[in-house]
């Protein structure tokens, strides 16, 4: 399953809801390594469906959430847990590396 | 020689590696591209110009274009004529004999992953860092390198920026956009910038100034997903007194340096870490020297570091390259010469 969108509005909602680890990708299209990234975010989420969720939020679109979060770079994810931010990780990596730093939710 | 011998292997992914691939690839030496792998910073394919927003000089874009745009665009102009990129990082070269060896993975294995009758280095520069404690995991926590990256995260915050040449102006100039206030802390006196990007700083009423300063320490406090930046520890170096300074982030400015540790003592350069090109005894620009290896970019070039320059150089990489192989007859000196 690809990554879907999320928003300021739902984005509480689709995070509590989550029963695995749910990863927010924090991008926006002016970009460049945000859009290296999510390609690799899509495969990640075919192959660890199950076991986490990938999900997408714009920054530029969704500031309250960005900020609530202390989002200050971007690509930013944020590994969230039973609903609660668990892990950040800042910057774009290769699939290799990005698996390695996700190995404890998978 | 064995067949997965390559005709030319290019390291690196800005403009002047990708030009060098477009016309090696043109010339149907099929040209083998090692374009790094994804990271945040310019050591990543495409290099610097992933970091840029609007690109204004670069000629044929009379309206400009998005730095990543015309990167994404010069990498599909070299898939076109059949460049073999590869999104993986080099970790070694051995250049000390012909054909040369080039390892991506494991540093250890014995034999290299890729064979080259030619190597051409495109691998560009990265941003210098102070080199303070903590420096690194700060990076993306309130300390960057990159206004047009980061600087929207920064809204009616106050900011530092650090260095007094033309990237630190206009760092600070674009951070006044989204910043309530910007300071620009240099070392010296008096700004290293060009004369027109100084009078647009002091013209820009939210930009203040912080001379004979230098950074000591950074600031920071601790969240529950990692520390972020809250301020400097700065020394005035004519008065030495310490001071501390609350700003929301910090934009280093200080300069690159070349990326060239993958070839120290392989190929000569300078102390700064330039490769020198141009060598003696041959008439081709970006020859160093090591005979068959070619550099072309920022990698080789402190005075104009362009993206149009860059991809200048690339050119001619790839023509010297050509030339080469054509010389020591690995391709048939007889075909007709491409039509550059």
């Amino acid at each position: 399953m690809a990554a879907s969108a999320v928003t300021d509005a739902t984005f509480d909602e689709v995070i509590g809801s989550a029963d695995e680890a749910v990863i927010v990708d924090f991008w926006a299209e002016w970009c460049g390594p945000c859009k290296m990234i999510a390609p690799i975010l899509d495969e990640i989420a075919a192959e660890q469906a199950g076991k986490v969720k990938v999900v997408k939020l714009n920054v530029d679109e969704n500031q309250q959430t960005a900020r609530r979060f202390d989002v200050m770079s971007i690509p930013t994810l944020i590994v969230f847990k039973d609903g609660q931010p668990a892990k950040k990780m800042i910057g774009a990596k290769g699939k290799g590396a990005l698996l390695e730093d996700l190995a404890e939710f998978l | 020689m064995s067949d997965d011998v390559r005709n030319v292997i290019i390291v690196g992914s800005g403009p002047a590696g990708l030009t060098a691939a477009i016309y090696t690839a043109r010339a149907n030496l099929e040209p083998l591209v090692i374009e790094g792998e994804p990271s945040s910073t310019t050591d990543q394919p495409g290099g610097q110009l992933m970091l840029t927003t609007e690109v204004e000089n670069f000629p044929g874009f009379p309206e400009g274009i998005m730095g990543p745009e015309l990167m994404v665009g010069m990498r599909d102009q070299a898939l076109r004529f059949g460049a073999d990129i590869r999104t993986e990082k080099v970790t070694k070269v051995d250049l000390s004999s012909q054909p040369f060896g080039v390892w991506v993975g494991d540093p250890e294995t014995p034999e290299p992953t890729y064979r080259g009758r030619t190597v051409i280095v495109s691998t560009g520069a990265q941003s210098l860092m102070l080199d303070l404690p903590r420096e690194r995991e700060l990076i993306g926590h309130g300390l960057s390198t990159c206004a047009t990256c980061d600087g929207f995260f920064f809204r009616d915050q106050e900011l530092a920026v650090i260095g007094g040449g033309d990237s630190a102006v206009e760092e600070a100039t674009f951070l006044t956009k989204f910043a309530s206030k910007v300071t620009i802390i240099h070392r010296r006196d008096e700004l290293r910038a060009s004369k027109i990007m100084q009078d647009r700083a002091r013209a820009n009423p939210k930009i203040a100034f912080l001379w004979d300063t230098v950074v000591e320490e950074y600031l920071s406090e601790d969240g529950p997903l990692g520390s972020k930046v809250r301020g400097l520890k700065l020394r005035n170096l004519k008065t030495d007194e310490v001071t501390d300074m609350a700003v929301g982030g910090v934009f280093v400015a200080i300069g690159h340096r070349p990326s060239t540790d993958l070839f120290k003592g392989q190929l000569a350069m300078e102390d700064s870490g330039y490769l020198i090109t141009g060598a003696s005894g041959t008439e081709m620009e970006t020859a160093t020297d090591v005979d068959g290896v070619f550099a072309c970019g920022d990698v080789q070039d402190h005075t104009y570091r362009q993206a149009i320059t860059a991809a200048g150089s690339g050119c001619m990489a790839a023509i010297d390259a050509e030339r080469w192989l054509e010389a020591h007859h690995v391709i048939d000196q007889q075909r007709t010469e491409t039509d550059w």
